[in-house]
């Protein structure tokens, strides 16, 4: 599906936990996320420290989206 | 105990003509014409073509009812043990022909049917399932060589010997599986196929892998601050209840869910359909896959322009490529008109 998307022109961050997966079928703007279950969560947290990690998560896909890449390229810093 | 075989061929190959003919209604003819004499004499007197069946491509393709039931009541009249359509080679109206022929004949009559065609032939995808089809080269040139092919298949399939994989067999590979117990077990064939990977030999796979094209990166949002940005997802999230049903796996559909005025996820309003991974989480919390909450805070702060009204969501759990291309190729249209431009897409 994020191929389709950016075939029409719109950039797409794929937020996804199993990397591998998303660079194998093709993504060009790769955000890696938490785990399956909850890419932007973790509900061994405390509520706000969980919603602020999902900001954090956030913020990092929308970085990716203002940042132009020439190929694959996986935002993990 | 000779074969009785009806052959069906179009008009070019009944002899009667060429483009200018292919509007000739069906027509049968004692005997074999054309290719048909070269079947007979590969079955070396096991089988006798006792008819031929004519009939013009466009025709056939323009009259797609008629014609069918037509050329089957002609076949049935000759009470064959074995129908040959064709080869068709790369003809892709000949192929639509020989295919829909065999396919009615294996139904309605229940005797054995084989056909030839060049595998990018638009009859190979639409009638594999159907018929076997025996690979061909991709013009007449090929006859030569696709008529023994055919002949020496078709005669397993008369004498109901086993029929095996298409490499051995020569059709054009089906997409189907059939179990069957190897003689050496899966962990040793993977490690010994390992192994030969290892030092770089030669190995084939035992299931090809699909091939993922490339998309270009398209470029950048100039300034997030200012940008309508969509969610979408595979996570499978969706208003409680799943109002539209998507299924937990193998999703035949997507759902397109109006946020206006939502600023929260909550078990209340939502929840998660795919049945792949736990959904405990996404069910106490659905923002935990589709972030809207943080999203509107961001959009309050002027941290993006606007989030999108509509997300797009569907369930990823064995749903095959072709349909969540066919997908998102759908909604990717509705994101340009609504001038969306920008999209998180989180996968589960």
């Amino acid at each position: 599906m994020v191929k389709e998307i950016e075939r029409v022109g719109i950039p797409v961050a794929h937020c996804c936990t199993i990397v591998p997966i998303s660079l194998t079928v093709g993504a060009n703007r790769i955000v890696p996320t938490v785990a399956i279950p909850h890419p932007f969560g973790n509900p061994e947290l405390p509520a706000e420290e969980e919603k602020a990690l999902r900001k954090r998560l956030v913020v990092k896909a929308l970085k990716a989206l203002e940042t132009e890449v020439d190929g694959q390229t996986v935002f993990d810093k | 105990m000779t074969v009785r075989i009806v052959h069906y061929i179009n008009q070019f190959f009944g002899q009667i003509g060429g483009e200018e003919k292919a509007d000739i209604v069906p027509k049968v003819k004692e005997g074999p014409v054309g290719p048909g004499t070269a079947i007979a004499a590969a079955f070396k007197g096991q089988g006798e073509v006792v008819a031929t069946v004519i009939c013009g491509d466009g025709y056939f393709n323009e009259n797609l009812a008629a014609a069918t039931d037509e050329v089957i009541g002609m076949i049935e009249k000759y009470n064959p043990d074995l129908v040959i359509a064709g080869p068709a080679f790369n003809a892709g109206r000949y192929g639509v022909a020989c295919g829909t022929v065999c396919k009615e004949v294996a139904e309605r009559l229940g005797i054995p049917v084989v056909t030839g065609m060049y595998p990018e032939n638009p009859g190979v995808e639409m009638f594999t399932k159907y018929t076997y089809i025996i690979e061909t080269g991709d013009s007449a040139a090929a006859m030569r060589k696709a008529i023994p092919d055919i002949v020496k298949f078709a005669k397993k399939l008369v004498n109901k010997e086993p029929i095996g994989g298409p490499e051995e067999e020569g059709y054009i590979p089906r997409g189907l599986r059939r179990n069957y117990f190897a003689k050496v077990r899966g962990s040793q064939r993977a490690v010994d196929m390992l192994v030969k990977k290892l030092y770089e030999e030669d190995f084939v796979t035992e299931y090809p892998m699909p091939s993922f094209d490339r998309v270009e990166p398209p470029k950048a949002v100039v300034d997030i601050t200012r940008a309508t940005v969509a969610l979408v997802t595979s996570g499978g999230i969706v208003p409680k209840n799943n109002p539209d049903h998507i299924e937990a796996s193998s999703a035949s559909k997507f759902g397109k869910y109006d946020i206006e005025g939502v600023y929260d996820l909550t078990p209340e309003n939502f929840e998660t359909a795919h049945g792949g991974y736990d959904p405990v989480y996404a069910n106490k919390d659905a923002d935990r896959v589709l972030p809207v909450d943080v999203l509107r805070d961001l959009e309050k702060e002027g941290k993006i322009g606007k989030l999108h009204r509509y997300c797009y969501s569907t369930v990823g759990n064995g749903t095959s490529v072709s349909n969540a291309k066919a997908f998102a190729e759908k909604f990717a249209q509705e994101l340009v008109k609504d001038g969306v431009q920008a999209v998180i897409l989180t996968s589960t």
